[in-house]
């Protein structure tokens, strides 16, 4: 085809590419980080002066007052508490549930291993809907409590058979000659293939730990009337809500009505960026387990 | 002592006979024990559910048993096709959800691509690293900042647009239907592109680097490099992520409607879920919203099927 450019024409087209290219990914860096930084930025700003508008990626007049309100507020405070108590009980019963079964799977001489692996894999194909599970948790007592959080998705197929994919590539060996030193079965499982798995542990662990702290759903659905088991995500959607409904009243101009139901911009962002911070602080640490994890399926399938 | 008792049995493959399932039993009871209490969790929480679809065919009173209920047939299936608010739903489903996956997959793989393309490797990694990173905030977080970008006093769109002289009033995007649908797409891209991307970037570091210097040599600029090496070269992982995603369609969820939604543009946002919600459960008609959420099901095998089908129809590739 085209055999016959010129080498020095063909350069000169390569670094147009390399410039748009580059420029390309600047915009999409702008694009997504601007936002991030902008609510930072208004989240540090004196909250009076933010209605003035104009303030992009650097506070204005400087102030940790917003922070200081949001962090005396009783239901804020509340709401962070069991934020956090769901996702460390959560992460950590999902993955002693998770690694296991998984474990029990990777098992080739186990009976029951085609049952489980089935029952599991159904349920990624298969759910009942809305309202069965509702009523199902009512049935139950799940509703508010704080249970409801934690223990109906403990079981995760999906994490199950990624752990276990990788437990079937750890040497067999391993576990001939801990049996034989006489270790039992939960033994070899506790002691000699956990240690060993820590790289998926992590990936899963943060995938869990993301799921449950960025959950809301079930705050509304099932413990919506208990104030005492709020999430931050949860206290974050009635807060956008309540700009939704400034949206629809802006139509009408009731200012007074609007003012009534409206915390301040700066108030809404620091809440943002609490709920933000956390994952930020994670994520880091667990991003090489997490890509290398990724890059082996992909190379693998 | 123990490792002698155990050398000292018979090995299970030997054993014949009814017996043998016993004797493996207790052989592997804590392997039993480890699996089973987290089974009979499964059947709880993921298949007493489905039982519950039976409620569709009956007038759910919660007061009464399940031998108490008065069975109906197919009245609330019958009101659910009369109902046109219904059929708004099932649109809006259909257009976010195809329009998701089409957005939602390609781009991600020239993301991937001109990714991979970049030479200075510290901006890539540092590139890379950014564009994961709204994927682990949540919808919420995402609706917020989407509510900030595009609001019409202090919006980043806006302040944009006006700069650029594109416009001469600022837009209240949030507020027109017809733009809806877009932003959910949009919004939806700004927060997986990159993490979606992972995954087409492992399997392109895995192509032979001897074909890019053969089409170099051939005189292959950049893009016929990219078009006639990396893309047939990640040709297998694109398929198998395709079929997966289709798979996916089945989750189609009502999160971003929901967060992002408001009553001026509902007529564009409800979702068969949403309607579930609104008309089924807020409004405690438990055997219409069951009803809602199985046709919700078999909306989304139909997605299934029918882009599977289109699929091997229009590829030489056999899948599935």
């Amino acid at each position: 085809m085209a055999q016959s450019k010129p080498y020095s024409r063909l350069n000169v087209s390569d670094r147009l590419f390399d410039i748009g290219n580059v420029l390309f990914m600047i915009v999409v860096l702008i694009v997504t980080l601007y936002p991030f930084l902008h609510v930072l930025a208004l989240s540090f700003n004196d909250s009076v002066d933010t209605v003035r508008g104009g303030i992009t990626i650097f506070p204005r007049e400087f102030t940790l007052e917003n922070y200081k309100v949001i962090l005396t507020k009783d239901s804020l405070l509340t709401a962070f508490v069991v934020s956090v108590s769901r996702t460390v009980v959560g992460t950590i019963l999902g993955l002693i549930a998770c690694s296991m079964v998984a474990y029990t799977l990777s098992r080739r001489d186990f009976q029951a291993r085609k049952l489980v692996s089935v029952i599991l894999l159904l349920t990624l194909y298969v759910s009942g809907g809305l309202i069965p599970v509702f009523l199902l948790f009512r049935d139950l007592g799940l509703l508010n409590t704080f249970w409801v959080y934690v223990l109906p998705g403990m079981v995760g197929a999906f994490y199950v058979f990624v752990i276990r994919s990788f437990m079937d590539n750890l040497p067999h060996e391993l576990q001939e000659s801990a049996k034989l030193d006489g270790a039992n079965d939960f033994g070899i499982y506790a002691r000699i293939i956990l240690p060993l798995c820590k790289p998926v542990l992590a990936t899963i662990a943060l995938f869990l730990a993301v799921g449950q702290w960025n959950s809301w759903f079930d705050t509304y659905l099932y413990n919506g009337s208990s104030p005492h088991l709020t999430t931050l995500q949860f206290e974050l959607v009635k807060i956008l809500q309540s700009t939704q409904t400034s949206i629809e009243q802006a139509r009408f101009n009731n200012v007074a009505q609007q003012a009534q139901f409206v915390s301040p911009d700066s108030i809404k962002m620091a809440i943002t960026i609490v709920t933000i911070v956390p994952i930020l602080l994670v994520y880091p640490f667990l991003q090489r387990y997490f890509v290398k994890g990724l890059t082996l399926g992909a190379v693998k399938s | 002592m123990k490792a002698n008792t155990q050398a000292a049995q018979p090995v299970p493959g030997r054993k014949a006979g009814t017996n043998r399932f016993w004797f493996v039993f207790k052989q592997q009871k804590l392997l039993y024990l480890m699996s089973m209490p987290f089974v009979a969790w499964v059947i709880v929480f993921q298949y007493v559910p489905l039982w519950g679809w039976t409620i569709a065919f009956q007038n759910y009173k919660p007061a009464r048993s399940f031998f108490e209920q008065e069975w109906v047939g197919l009245k609330h299936f019958r009101e659910l096709l009369q109902d046109e608010r219904f059929y708004l739903a099932l649109k809006n489903t259909l257009a976010m959800s195809v329009m998701g996956l089409i957005v939602g997959f390609t781009v991600p793989i020239l993301f991937a691509v001109l990714l991979n393309e970049l030479r200075w490797k510290k901006f890539k990694s540092l590139t890379q690293t950014i564009s994961y990173l709204p994927h682990f905030v949540s919808w919420v977080v995402v609706a917020g900042l989407v509510y900030k970008m595009l609001s019409l006093e202090d919006g980043g769109l806006n302040q944009l647009l006006m700069w650029l002289g594109a416009i001469d009033q600022p837009i209240q995007f949030m507020a027109k239907g017809e733009w809806f649908w877009g932003i959910v797409v949009l919004s939806d891209l700004w927060k997986e592109m990159g993490w979606n991307s992972i995954i087409f970037l492992a399997a392109i570091s895995a192509v032979d680097p001897h074909l890019y210097e053969a089409a170099k040599v051939d005189g292959a600029g950049r893009w016929r490099q990219i078009w006639h090496v990396t893309l047939p070269g990640i040709r297998a992982v694109i398929i198998v992520l395709l079929i997966l995603s289709i798979g996916n369609l089945i989750s189609i969820g009502f999160e971003k409607q929901y967060l992002l939604g408001n009553h001026l543009v509902v007529d564009y946002a409800e979702v068969l879920d949403l309607y579930a919600l609104k008309y089924g459960l807020q409004l405690s008609r438990f055997s219409f919203g069951t009803a809602i959420g199985i046709f919700n099901s078999m909306v989304a095998l139909l997605l299934v099927f029918t882009a599977n089908a289109l699929f091997k129809r229009y590829s030489n590739e056999s899948v599935v």
